[in-house]
């Protein structure tokens, strides 16, 4: 398996930050039919996020694209994980967390009152940035998921088939009963992924997924991740802006304001913000004379 | 240590070396000081039970005269396992359950108010628990004295220990664990059953361990619901029931120099029980902790 990373070069250079204002207020947003990029995963309006009457994200607008691995970037503290977070409500864990304003997931809001965080969460997996495998065997950690869901059918065949994409299965398929813990830290990391993608998610958000790993697992853990983008849409979080030059398609700058809520600065396409990004702030960013 | 220049030290060092052999020495002193009692009752136990230990003493009853020497404890042992097992069955779901809701539903109006009680529970003194278990089982239900009602009290005395322990197990467990759950798009309950109580098992059950313990070494709730009995007792109620603690209290009252000897032999019969609990569950607890 080698780096590929000539693989971009069909990148749209299309810019992809929403004008904050469409002429519409919030409430009264067109819901499904009318989404404007149609493959837009996620559609993101004016969503701001409060802890306890702190204000941790404002106004924040941006489209995640379907197959693309989208990275979020900037600065400790201005809200990448917490953006990350919404988009599959995990916030809703955070006694005193509110979300405004509006998160479109394939046309549908998952605030809407009528909507189960559930629901949204076995669409929306997740990868943490400490490798989290329970305390059981390597087995039952991916088959977590599945028998959740009540799955019946051929369970081995999915434990295979999510290790096997999680590029485990070699290192793994002869001590499958075996403890989780006593795996590497970057194996470990890979079964998380492998756990995430036995429920056969669209979406999987990566919380910085590689800063506890040295820097083989890492870009494992990238290389994977440009081959799990044919089937499924990544979002990731991270402050290695080389890791976000190197494997995302789209990156969004976030920034924090002199109110300590984050917002974004511009999201572009990765190779474009990277070279030619289009706001001053991006630029000191990333040529590293801020942040 | 040849080295001149490391060899050579300094007043200001020597003084601290000094210090710090009289610190250990009083560290030393102090940790004999609190072994001495507990050496000594174990002792003590040893050596005044193991005269009238023996085989027959665990395989039979005591003889109706208290003066005649020989026959054993196994009324109370029976006594002592069947309460026990009452009060397993009651204090461990509830109070596994009680902890379940402290840890894993935090923001519930009715936690503080738990947890109170539960500090609360730990307090109060054993002969109450015999006093309102008589009021409300012996008497008001009309059980009468016998095993259910030395289960219940025991169980009530039992309970508190284990949601305090099961709490600071359920506790230790990583909130990442719970995490990976919620995102893998598991209820809350799914993510207690299938991720933080076996990733807890091994502590659950050192936690209700010690209580058993604890719960095999009281005689004050039984005296008002057991009662006690010469006779062996298998029924649930209608009868008195007995146990170790209670025959031993019995019969280190009475002047007779067989009956105390049976109280000895009885305190070394249930120290050794409590000594087997105590360490099975520290070798529960010990493995397969978090994996492993």
């Amino acid at each position: 398996m080698t780096l590929q990373a000539g693989e971009r070069t069909e990148t749209e250079l299309t810019i992809q930050i929403r004008p904050i204002h469409q002429g519409t207020s919030r409430q009264d947003a067109p819901i499904p039919a009318s989404v404007p990029a149609t493959d837009a995963v996620f559609e993101l309006r004016d969503m701001s996020v409060h802890y306890a009457g702190f204000r941790a994200v404002r106004d924040l607008s941006l489209t995640v694209r379907r197959n693309r691995i989208t990275a979020l970037i900037g600065p400790s503290g201005c809200g990448k994980s917490t953006v990350l977070r919404s988009l599959n409500r995990m916030n809703d864990l955070v006694p005193g967390a509110r979300v405004e304003g509006t998160v479109l997931y394939d046309g549908e809001d998952i605030y809407a009152p009528e909507v189960d965080a559930v629901e949204v969460r076995r669409r929306i997996g997740m990868v943490f940035q400490k490798p989290n495998p329970f305390p059981k065997s390597i087995y039952d950690n991916v088959a977590f998921g599945p028998r959740l869901n009540g799955f019946r059918g051929d369970l081995d065949g999915v434990v295979e088939a999510s290790l096997r994409r999680a590029a485990l299965w070699d290192d793994v398929k002869d001590k499958l009963r075996q403890n989780a813990l006593a795996l590497s830290g970057g194996q470990q990391q890979r079964l998380c992924i492998a756990r995430a993608i036995a429920v056969e998610p669209d979406v999987i958000l990566m919380d910085e997924p590689a800063s506890a790993l040295d820097p083989i697992a890492t870009l494992r853990i990238e290389e994977l991740m440009r081959e799990l983008k044919e089937n499924y849409t990544i979002v990731i979080v991270t402050h290695n802006m080389q890791q976000a030059a190197r494997a995302s398609d789209e990156t969004a700058f976030l920034s924090m304001g002199d109110d300590r809520a984050g917002y974004l600065v511009e999201m572009a396409p990765t190779e474009q913000l990277f070279t030619r990004p289009a706001n001053q702030l991006t630029e000191d960013y990333i040529t590293g004379r801020f942040g | 240590m040849t080295s001149s220049s490391l060899a050579r030290r300094s007043a200001h060092s020597r003084r601290r070396e000094r210090f710090d052999l009289a610190m250990r020495g009083v560290l030393l002193l102090a940790v004999l000081l609190a072994v001495v009692p507990l050496a000594s009752i174990l002792l003590v136990v040893v050596a005044s039970g193991i005269g009238a230990m023996s085989w027959e003493f665990l395989t039979s009853t005591q003889p109706l005269s208290f003066r005649e020497v020989g026959g054993g404890f196994l009324h109370g042992l029976v006594g002592t396992t069947m309460m026990l097992g009452i009060a397993i069955l009651i204090a461990v779901p509830l109070g596994i359950a009680a902890a379940v809701f402290l840890t894993e539903y935090p923001e519930h109006r009715l936690t503080r108010p738990v947890r109170f009680f539960t500090d609360v529970m730990t307090g109060v003194p054993s002969i109450f628990v015999g006093l309102f278990v008589y009021a409300a089982l012996v008497r008001e239900a009309g059980l009468g004295f016998g095993t259910l009602p030395g289960g219940v009290a025991l169980s009530i005395l039992m309970l508190p220990i284990v949601v305090r322990s099961a709490e600071e197990i359920l506790r230790l467990v990583p909130a990442d664990l719970r995490s990976a759950s919620t995102a893998m798009g598991a209820r809350r309950w799914q993510t207690t059953l299938f991720v933080v109580i076996p990733a807890a098992a091994s502590g659950l059950v050192t936690g209700v361990m010690l209580a058993v313990a604890r719960g095999a070494g009281e005689t004050a709730p039984l005296i008002l619901t057991a009662f006690g009995t010469p006779y062996l007792v298998t029924a649930l109620t209608g009868e008195p029931q007995t146990a170790l603690p209670l025959l031993i209290f019995e019969g280190a009252r009475l002047p007779f120099p067989a009956a105390q000897a049976r109280a000895w032999a009885g305190a070394l019969e249930l120290m050794v029980l409590v000594l087997v609990l105590t360490l099975l569950a520290r070798w529960i607890g010990g493995r397969n902790r978090y994996g492993r």
